[in-house]
């Protein structure tokens, strides 16, 4: 094997090295500054992560390919990217917040987001089974500090340890499914896979299931979603919407890029898979949630539902389910933020409250805040014209057009199931007697919802940018 | 005279994995046992690629191999520092006492 230099240019991974680079510097910064410089080292973060965002956005157009085929960065890739780093900005941003608290000034917390990030745009360039292992782990190791970063709670830290120990098993499996799949093909390539591929290796599909439920875990779809609602809950706030925005995006991401682009041949071994496992997530999304009293709980819930519904349109296998996966996850990824930030205003005397009856009568005594969140909620429960509905008929339309119709009835009566725990949620705030109001709501708090919320809204007056955007993109993996 | 082939490390990186992964759902005593099966799984795996590698004569896979070993460290490095915040707070590491949330 000879070297070539050509194969191994540095520019399609600049962004990667700029965010890598920034956040040592970051680290630098905090590590001799100390806990003051929290704010600071927060604020930069932000800068550069929007910085990373414009660099991934500013690459010359096309397929870019380096390090001999590892590493690629095509539409795909750039409309995923940037959506995850739009959820990792606007995290450090709703947490601003938590770490104006005096008791916990952790200028780590802004560098572990960022590291985390780096892990996730690896993740989703991924050309080769080595680079998800890679990828999946620089995130993974990150999220696993940033749920018990609040040490001195028993809560968080059992959070983290719950995460760390399922995160690793699944890993472990991921790998198992990996090394098999390496043996059985002779490559770990997704496109030497794709062209060794055939039905009846049964050494391949074994390898298939293997790496199939280590990236269920990642992205919490049913049967390996134990661990969501008790992070979700135990994490500090601005962490459980973190954990619900970008490690999902990326986590789909690369459950999207493996099956079609290294197992197109056998469509009909991951289809099986991926169809239980999209309807085992809606029905345990729908019924679960019911009962909760706990927000964070509940939106965990909610979190595998609609990874389900999204992993419908994977289930499809063609263009337009691939199409339907962005445009799900983006929509998503707004609603979810919206939601949080309503959750982070959440405050009573400088406490945070996180029951559901805590909401009672909040459209008396906070009408903007009740008036936004029962939008989302709306639109999470998926009624037209909110953005949620047409989230979930872009993937419903192309389960019906790939003779998924079985998985679509499932779907439409899972999310009209569904709909009834959010709309519980808004009778509680509209019908039900006021609380004492909620602490006034910080600026990027508002500003985070009132984006998040007038594109849930607005999204059906101009949906063509989105869109077009996400079909550019699902095309590019065919 | 029968020699040993690929197979054999197949089976015993099987043996391996499973008893790492039945470790982890069987142990009720402790976390650091859980860790240990983590590591026991993730060698398991590193038998099958070094396996595969040299029964294929690709050097990728032990390539993959010494990857698996450097962030298998790095992982346990963390998980051990969780832990002990964890233990700090707690007082225990049994894992009959990791009950805080349930539901």
């Amino acid at each position: 094997m000879t070297f070539d230099a050509a194969g191994y240019q540095l520019l399609p991974v600049l962004p990667e090295l700029m965010l890598t680079v920034g956040g040592m510097v970051l680290l630098m910064i905090g590590a001799y500054g100390g806990p003051k410089t929290t704010g600071v080292v927060t604020g930069l973060a932000i800068c550069l992560l929007v910085a990373t965002g414009a660099a991934e956005l500013l690459l010359p157009a096309g397929r870019l390919v380096t390090f001999g085929g590892s590493f690629i960065v095509d539409d795909y890739a750039r409309f995923l990217k940037v959506l995850a780093l739009i959820g990792s900005t606007a995290t450090l941003i709703l947490s601003r917040q938590f770490l104006a608290d005096p008791s916990s000034k952790i200028f780590e917390y802004a560098i572990l987001v960022v590291l985390a990030s780096v892990g996730m745009m690896v993740l989703i360039s991924a050309g080769d089974l080595i680079m998800i292992y890679l990828g999946l782990e620089l995130m993974s190791l990150a999220l696993y500090v940033v749920a018990a970063i609040n040490r001195d709670d028993a809560k968080s830290n059992e959070a983290g340890l719950k995460y760390f120990v399922l995160g690793a098993l699944s890993s472990g499996l991921l790998l198992y499914g990996a090394s098999l799949i390496y043996g059985f093909t002779g490559t770990v390539n997704f496109a030497g896979i794709a062209a060794a591929a055939q039905e009846g290796n049964i050494g391949l599909i074994f390898g298939l299931v293997f790496l199939l439920a280590g990236l269920c875990f990642k992205v919490s779809a049913v049967p390996f979603h134990m661990w969501t609602p008790d992070v979700y809950e135990g994490a500090p706030t601005p962490v459980t919407a973190f954990f619900a925005s970008a490690p999902k995006v990326a986590g789909l991401a690369v459950f999207t890029r493996v099956v079609l682009t290294a197992f197109p041949s056998v469509l009909g071994q991951w289809q099986q898979i991926v169809v239980f496992v999209a309807i085992a997530s809606m029905l345990l999304g729908s019924f679960a949630a019911i009962g909760q009293k706990n927000i964070k709980r509940l939106m965990a819930y909610s979190a595998i539902g609609h990874i389900g519904f999204a992993l419908v349109g994977l289930a499809a296998g063609t263009v337009e389910g691939a199409q339907g996966v962005l445009v799900y996850i983006s929509i998503y990824v707004a609603m979810t933020l919206g939601a949080f930030s309503v959750i982070l205003a959440m405050k009573r005397n400088g406490f945070a409250v996180e029951q559901i009856s805590d909401f009672s009568g909040l459209s008396r005594t906070n009408p903007q805040l009740a008036f936004f969140f029962a939008m989302l909620l709306f639109s999470l429960a998926g009624i037209p014209p909110l953005a949620g509905f047409f989230a979930k008929f872009y993937v419903f339309v192309a389960a019906v057009k790939a003779g998924l119709f079985t998985l679509a009835i499932i779907g439409v009566v899972a999310s009209v199931i569904g709909a009834y725990y959010y709309l519980t949620i808004v009778k509680v705030m509209y019908f039900d007697e006021p609380k004492p109001a909620v602490d006034p709501v910080r600026f990027e708090l508002r500003a985070v919802l009132a984006v998040a919320g007038l594109f849930n809204m607005l999204f059906f007056v101009y949906p063509a940018p989105l869109v077009s955007a996400a079909t550019v993109a699902a095309k590019s993996l065919f | 005279m029968s020699t040993v082939g690929i197979g054999h490390f197949l089976s015993v990186a099987a043996i391996l994995f499973t008893i790492g992964t039945l470790g982890i759902f069987l142990n009720r005593k402790n976390v650091i046992v859980i860790l240990m099966s983590i590591e026991l799984m993730l060698l398991a795996v590193n038998i099958n690629l070094v396996a595969f590698s040299a029964f294929l004569h690709d050097i990728v896979g032990q390539v993959f191999a010494l990857l698996v070993l450097t962030v298998a460290a790095a992982e346990a490095a963390i998980g051990l520092a969780v832990l002990v915040v964890y233990f700090r707070n707690r007082g225990s590491i049994a894992v009959k006492d990791i009950n805080l949330m349930k539901g």
